[in-house]
């Protein structure tokens, strides 16, 4: 009897997981098995040719003109997590730190530092595109203040487009960090904080020897999302600056460079299914050893009450 | 008992949920056959797909004459986004659920589906094919066997669009020559109009810009048929001093012009703040439709010097084309000699305002058509959409890369050729030699 409760319920752990387990093997192990399979072939156009082991990937990292293109993207993609980490990060702290201390209009501002983050990326994307036009809101406003030597190309410029597609992301996600580190500070004791102003700490020193070590793991986890989203990231550089890393390939990331060479398009020419699934594997392997090998470091460095 | 088959319901509603789930985006529409009330035997039914949601209209008219024509056939229209289409059709096709006739693009994009297998040769189907010109069979025509895959649909040349009221207004005249239309272009700026509506924020608008008039100076066909061959290459002087000239138009160009995009470019003309606009006879349609009263002509990229020919460039649009696993071939190459006849020619020309590739048909209905077909008379391929993009990198993507560099002064002409020369020699059998 008692074992066949235990059946039964075994059963029907195995009926409740089953459906996300199937969607998982479906949607993403599937097809990340297949890219690796597929990476392993030569094809011509979209008939699989014949095996070549790691030839595509080979080709990648040594033959030009690929190794350029990838190393140029991922250069790309390395801005994206500096900047974002410095600028978007220190500012979610900040707002985060702010807001935990209860400013005036607190209410108001935490909703307001998060409504954007509600947005569609392709909206976002679209509507900044228009504001960073030449005649657009951004330049136009530099004029009203008196900055029109300030103007610029903002995603025309080799120099400024990246940073300007970065800027907007930013201004798009940056109530998220915000709002992760708002409720690891609320999470902190208030006893704890108490003691430290009783003994006379400054509020420096209460947020760099206290809310700081006890915060860890939502930078940890902020610092791995944005690892994530900076080796991902895709959909902002699509809508503002297209799928060829315009202009110059200046904006180009390794999602970019992914898809325009998997599938192809219009202007780019013919997809090369190998080398796309290839380039696949290598952001699927950066972003899962990245990730795993900064959570290992900051494990380390939590701190428990 | 009954709770286990409560479970199983469970899990099967669970199973096919994900069935019901998917939505419809494509819009597809179908034309009853008209005249014939009782067929005693059910049509047969032809599926064809396009990449023009736009057109639907028009491709639905010429079904109901084709349907007229051909009583026991049904076809049936599907049109998809044109920026899916690619991605939707070869799904389709490797998964031998394609439809039996369909919208392909030209050169290398035909070559995807052409050497996978997935399109029937024409040539035996569709007897029409030897009477369209050459440059129309190209587009069509796979570069591995050399057999035809599409019947052609139309064909765009690259010019230089002005504005007829400001060369009016300003005593200015067509410039055969360079020197002439730069003087055009200066003429403008000290009158304070705007002299060029192009930007560079788009890279293809650069290729297209150097397509309209690189080929006075490169030397046209010569250069095309020498270069394919490899008796000569991107790193040609001629070649590089056409490259080097674009750069003279730098001091007419919008001001932030490395922001100036597409949509920016064809609204400045439209609405009449900019003189000329170096694009393709794609862009009539909708200029006119945007601006009823704006008067523009066009004219063809300015010669090196004067007495030379004015050379356009010029490449084909599309085709349609048969499902190499159709089970209904008969039928389908009815629907695609249709295609081939004059009654489609003309409906191209009348209702869609493209350049029909369709030969013997009158384009007088069309004044502008007439021209554009007059300008062809020097015509050139589109050097790297007909001749460089068939692999990755393509000759595309490397000019338009290089010329926004050279565009944003990063680099010299030298540098812009030395970097096509170098991506496309790393496929290009002839170039390794």
């Amino acid at each position: 009897m008692l074992l066949r409760r235990e059946l039964q319920k075994r059963l029907w752990i195995t009926f409740f997981v089953l459906p996300g387990l199937v969607i998982v093997a479906v949607f993403i192990l599937l097809p990340l098995f297949l890219s690796l399979f597929n990476s392993l072939f030569s094809w011509n156009q979209l008939i699989r040719g014949e095996w070549v082991g790691f030839g595509n990937f080979r080709r990648i990292f040594f033959t030009s003109p690929y190794r350029e293109r990838f190393f140029n993207a991922l250069q790309n993609n390395a801005k994206w997590f500096l900047v974002t980490m410095v600028v978007q990060n220190t500012l979610g702290l900040v707002f985060g730190y702010l807001l935990s201390r209860r400013i005036p209009g607190y209410g108001f501002f935490r909703r307001t530092f998060f409504i954007p983050v509600l947005f569609s990326i392709v909206a976002v994307g679209f509507l900044w595109g228009l504001y960073l036009k030449p005649n657009g809101w951004v330049n136009a406003f530099l004029k009203l203040v008196g900055l029109e030597s300030y103007s610029r190309a903002w995603l025309g410029e080799e120099s400024m487009a990246t940073f300007s597609i970065i800027a907007v992301n930013i201004w798009r996600w940056v109530g998220f960090p915000s709002l992760v580190f708002l409720a690891a500070i609320d999470a902190i004791p208030l006893d704890c904080l108490e003691a430290a102003y009783l003994d006379g700490a400054r509020e420096i020193h209460v947020f760099s020897r206290i809310v700081l070590p006890l915060i860890v793991p939502a930078l940890t986890v902020i610092t791995v999302l944005t690892l994530i989203g900076s080796l991902n990231v895709f959909e902002q550089i699509y809508t503002m600056t297209g799928l060829d890393g315009s202009p110059n390939y200046s904006t180009d990331t390794i999602g970019t460079l992914f898809y325009r060479t998997a599938f192809g398009s219009v202007d780019s020419g013919n997809p090369e299914i190998g080398i796309g699934s290839a380039i696949g594997v290598v952001i699927y392997l950066l972003t899962f050893l990245a990730s795993a090998g900064f959570i290992a470091i900051s494990r380390g460095r939590e701190v428990e009450l | 008992m009954l709770k286990r088959s409560h479970g199983i319901a469970a899990l099967i509603l669970l199973f096919s949920l994900p069935l019901f789930a998917g939505g419809a985006k494509e819009q597809k529409s179908e034309v009853s056959p008209k005249g014939s009330p009782a067929v005693s035997a059910a049509p047969v039914v032809i599926q064809f797909w396009t990449w023009r949601p736009e057109d639907v209209a028009v491709y639905n008219k010429l079904i109901g004459i084709f349907q007229q024509q051909n009583p026991g056939i049904q076809v049936v229209q599907t049109a998809h986004k044109n920026t899916e289409y690619n991605t939707i059709l070869s799904a389709a096709l490797s998964g031998k659920s394609g439809p039996d006739v369909f919208q392909s693009r030209a050169y290398g994009g035909l070559e995807t589906f052409a050497q996978s297998g997935y399109m029937e040769p024409l040539e035996n189907w569709v007897p029409e094919l030897k009477d369209f010109s050459e440059s129309a069979r190209r587009g069509a025509t796979s570069i591995k066997d050399g057999k035809i895959y599409g019947v052609p649909f139309a064909s765009q040349t690259l010019f230089v669009y002005y504005n007829k009221k400001m060369y009016q207004k300003l005593g200015l005249s067509v410039p055969a020559t360079w020197d002439k239309f730069l003087a055009n272009l200066e003429a403008m700026k000290k009158a304070g109009i705007q002299p060029l509506a192009n930007g560079a924020k788009d890279g293809w608008t650069l290729e297209v810009m150097m397509g309209a008039l690189s080929p006075n100076f490169y030397g046209a066909n010569d250069f095309f048929n020498k270069v394919i061959k490899g008796e000569t290459n991107f790193l040609d002087p001629k070649f590089v001093q056409a490259i080097d000239k674009l750069r003279d138009l730098i001091p007419y160009m919008p001001s932030m012009y490395m922001g100036v995009s597409y949509t920016d470019m064809q609204a400045a003309f439209i609405n009449e703040q900019a003189g000329h606009f170096i694009g393709g006879s794609f862009e009539a349609g909708y200029f006119s439709s945007q601006n009823s009263d704006l008067q523009y002509d066009f004219f063809p990229g300015p010669a090196a010097k004067e007495g030379d020919p004015n050379y356009v460039s010029t490449y084909a649009d599309g085709n349609f084309s048969m499902n190499a696993a159709s089970s209904r071939k008969a039928e389908a190459a009815k629907l695609l000699r249709f295609f081939a006849s004059k009654t489609t020619g003309e409906a191209f020309i009348k209702e869609l305002k493209q350049v029909s590739q369709v030969p013997g048909i009158d384009p007088t209905a069309n004044p502008f058509i007439a021209k554009v077909l007059s300008v062809q008379k020097y015509s050139t391929p589109y050097i790297f959409l007909v001749g460089f993009r068939y692999q990755q990198p393509t000759g595309s993507s490397l000019a338009q890369a290089a010329l926004q560099g050279m565009f944003a002064g990063k680099l010299t002409a030298a540098e812009v050729c030395k970097q096509i020369q170098e991506g496309i020699a790393t496929y290009y059998k002839p170039f390794q030699k």
